[in-house]
């Protein structure tokens, strides 16, 4: 590090906030978890608390809401990484939500598990007693999103009123709230996608493999690249192709398009994002293109 | 790359969200899906043009009423700075929002609509501005295409703004007409006032130099966590996390921890990827300290010789941002830094009428977002300096102990 300039570097910068946000949340709540997808922010998420509280070990678990529709790539590198650092993981299935009759299954071809995430997702925050769950949203990825606090207030039904936030001036965040009340907390509110990727190649985090270049069987279904498996099977008519593709976002197999490219290092995604005009959740994501406020709408219930 | 972060200001309609739609589609930062969603929007709407503000209004009530209501982030790089913008809202009743956006801004962007010219609103806001010692303002007279981008217009509302502001206390003030609708004067300069001599908003956000806002004095580490491993090879490790406030600390410099007022020097300064020499606003480090003290979250660490004041009781100006109004004798929850306590509003000294700044000291309350000096008794001493030499150390937040609502933003004097 230069000293002579006492600046910082914008991901440096970022870096800071977000080690500030982990501590306090550490320091003023009692049972914080962090919410883990494997996906890249999620993961970035992760080596940021990593750095906020080492030389100890992250002092919350790490939860994942599993919709149990997968890609095999993800699931061995969050038990990969959970091992490595030693940090306890929960996972809340929603299958088990499913098995219980909280959540009915939604039936037909182009069913998701999507939306029973939050049933999922509140029942084990409540089942577990959490009191702030951190989230990898960043507020560049959506406009609803863009409109959230960095301490998220949530009622005891776990929902968000938009038109009702907390004041949060300079980084002084209140994170008061009764019994059964609890905060989202999103470290990475700052952060855009290419900060994202310039950080993991800066950093050298590894990654699940599927968000590089490969090649892989898909099927195109409502101007996205769906991965044919299991969960997804074909449609009358539907024909699969091959192509070299990469995932921009990782989220459940049914609804998580992927995009074609031949970038196969860090350095090439980070060009690649520089270059793209599409928005990672536009390019990617079937759930958000229900409606206009699909995101907010979901979030008002309790979603990530 | 070096990150300026910005807030828009003003009154209703005179044009905040449409300028930042209108910066972003200019230097290129919409995606092409995002453009095309708001296009839709806006044919199904009938507007005679793309609304630009749409990129910023993304609640389903705010495109409905055609307002902002909360502030909305958004990102943009050039190839000189990486941007943070806070667009916010100018209605009254949201007030509170345009300070959340405005607290953490380096620069704001007051918008009057040159057909209007200055309302209390924008002067309200311009007054907040510089409550919040927000170091550069820019004030954008708007909609310049809709007075035939008239010179006269222009200086009769840059005229009257710099009388108000010579009664506030602004660092930097810069003047620029536009028109967000037409892009004149927002990422280039425009044709159409050939009489305008300064440069495009963008240029002038670009330069705007802002490494001198921090304050790199007064050393001030507000310690937020305590670090203990207790494991293996670090079993008798003690480190102290926190996140600069202010000055600049280094390895084997004297300190002094409030609020025992024990002695020691830095040991060392430490982070994941390795100690570092000096640390400085705003990084995240952890320190150690040669000598076994008790330390615990909301201490703070400074220099012997340079030690913020220390006490229960505090004077401050408070923006108040809830329907209850304040009554002095009411008690409130706190937050100072890392220090949470309760505090008792001893006095409310005057209330301030942002149109004129008369002073009314026969106030007897506080109502949602006025503004007022106040006394505060807190329950334990806070290490404060003023907010006009530090924005770290000199703010707090009240919070309602019944409901959790931040009720009150504070500057101390
Ligand atoms: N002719 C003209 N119209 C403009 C200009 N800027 C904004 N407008 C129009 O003014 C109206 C209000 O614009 P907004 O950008 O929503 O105003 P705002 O300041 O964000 O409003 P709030 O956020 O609700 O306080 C819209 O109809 C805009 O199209 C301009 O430069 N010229
Ligand atoms: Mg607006």
């Amino acid at each position: 590090m230069t000293t002579a300039v006492y600046e910082l570097g914008h991901l440096d910068a970022l870096e800071a906030e977000s080690v500030h946000v982990f501590r306090e949340v550490a320091a003023e709540f009692e049972r914080p978890v962090l919410l883990f997808s494997g996906g890249k922010d999620s993961i970035v998420m992760l080596h940021l608390a990593e750095k906020a509280f080492w030389p100890a070990r992250i002092p919350f678990p790490v939860m994942h809401v599993d919709t149990g529709h997968n890609f095999p790539e993800v699931l061995e590198y969050r038990d990969r990484r959970v091992a490595e650092m030693g940090v306890q993981l929960v996972i809340a299935s929603v299958q088990e939500s499913i098995d219980s009759g909280r959540v009915r299954e939604q039936r037909g071809p182009r069913a998701s598990r999507n939306p029973l995430q939050t049933v999922t997702l509140l029942d084990a925050i409540e089942k577990y007693g959490f009191d702030a769950a951190f989230g990898g949203a960043r507020r560049d990825e959506e406009k609803a999103r863009a409109k959230e606090r960095v301490f998220s207030f949530r009622d005891e039904f776990g929902q968000w009123d938009p038109k009702n936030q907390r004041p949060e001036l300079w980084s002084l965040y209140n994170g008061r709230h009764a019994r059964g009340e609890h905060i989202r907390v999103f470290p990475l509110s700052n952060w855009t996608e290419l900060d994202i990727w310039q950080y993991i190649g800066r950093e050298r985090i590894p990654l699940p493999s599927i968000y590089f270049a490969h090649r892989r069987t898909l099927v195109a279904r409502d101007g996205m690249l769906l991965w044919p498996c299991a969960h997804l099977p074909l449609l009358d008519g539907e024909q699969t192709l091959e192509a070299t593709v990469r995932y921009r976002t990782v989220g459940d197999v049914t609804c998580t398009g992927a995009v074609e490219s031949t970038a196969s290092t860090v350095e090439d995604i980070v060009a690649e994002v520089a270059a793209t005009r599409l928005t990672e959740r536009g390019a990617t994501r079937a759930d958000d293109r229900a409606s206009e406020a699909a995101m907010e709408d979901r979030k008002r219930e309790g979603y990530f | 790359m070096e990150m300026l972060r910005f807030a828009t200001a003003g009154s209703v309609d005179d044009g905040k969200s449409t300028l930042i739609g209108r910066l972003l589609y200019d230097t290129k930062s919409i995606f092409t899906d995002q453009l095309e969603a708001v296009e839709r929007t806006s044919a199904q709407r009938g507007d005679e043009y793309t609304n630009l503000a749409l990129l910023t209004d993304g609640l389903r009530a705010e495109r409905e009423q055609g307002i902002t209501i909360d502030v909305a982030y958004r990102y943009f790089a050039t190839p000189r700075r990486k941007f943070i913008v806070a667009d916010t809202p100018g209605h009254i009743q949201y007030t509170r929002n345009m300070v959340t956006g405005a607290s953490t801004a380096n620069a704001a962007l007051i918008l009057v609509d040159a057909r209007k010219g200055l309302l209390e609103q924008s002067r309200r806001h311009a007054f907040l501005a510089s409550l919040l010692r927000v170091p550069h303002l820019v004030l954008c007279v708007n909609k310049m295409d809709l007075v035939d981008y008239d010179q006269g217009v222009f200086d009769a509302i840059a005229a009257e703004f710099r009388n108000f502001a010579s009664k506030l206390d602004i660092g930097d003030l810069t003047v620029i007409p536009m028109s967000a609708l037409a892009g004149d004067n927002v990422v280039s300069r425009s044709v159409n006032m050939p009489w305008y001599e300064g440069t495009s908003l963008l240029h002038h956000l670009e330069e705007l130099h802002i490494a001198s806002d921090r304050n790199l004095i007064d050393v001030r580490f507000p310690v937020q966590y305590v670090i203990r491993p207790y494991s293996g090879s670090h079993l008798d490790y003690r480190g102290y996390a926190g996140q600069v406030a202010g000055g600049v600390l280094k390895p084997g410099d004297d300190v002094v921890v409030l609020p025992s007022g024990l002695p020691s020097r830095i040991h060392s300064i430490e982070t994941k990827d390795g100690p570092v020499a000096e640390a400085f606003p705003p990084m995240s480090v952890t320190v150690r300290l040669e000598d076994e003290i008790d330390i615990s979250r909301g201490d703070m660490i400074c220099r012997p010789h340079n030690q913020p004041s220390v006490s229960q009781d505090v004077e401050a100006m408070v923006c108040w941002m809830h329907d209850d109004p304040m009554r002095p004798g009411g008690k409130y929850a706190i937050k100072h830094t890392t220090r949470s306590a309760r505090a008792l509003v001893k006095e409310l000294r005057y209330r301030l009428d942002v149109n004129t700044l008369h002073r009314d000291e026969e106030a007897a309350t506080l109502g949602l977002n006025e503004i007022g000096r106040l006394r505060l008794r807190v329950t334990a001493p806070l290490f404060t300096d003023p907010y006009r030499v530090n924005r770290t150390t000199g703010s707090f937040i009240l919070v309602d102990e019944a409901t959790n609502a931040t009720v009150g933003a504070g500057m101390i004097l």
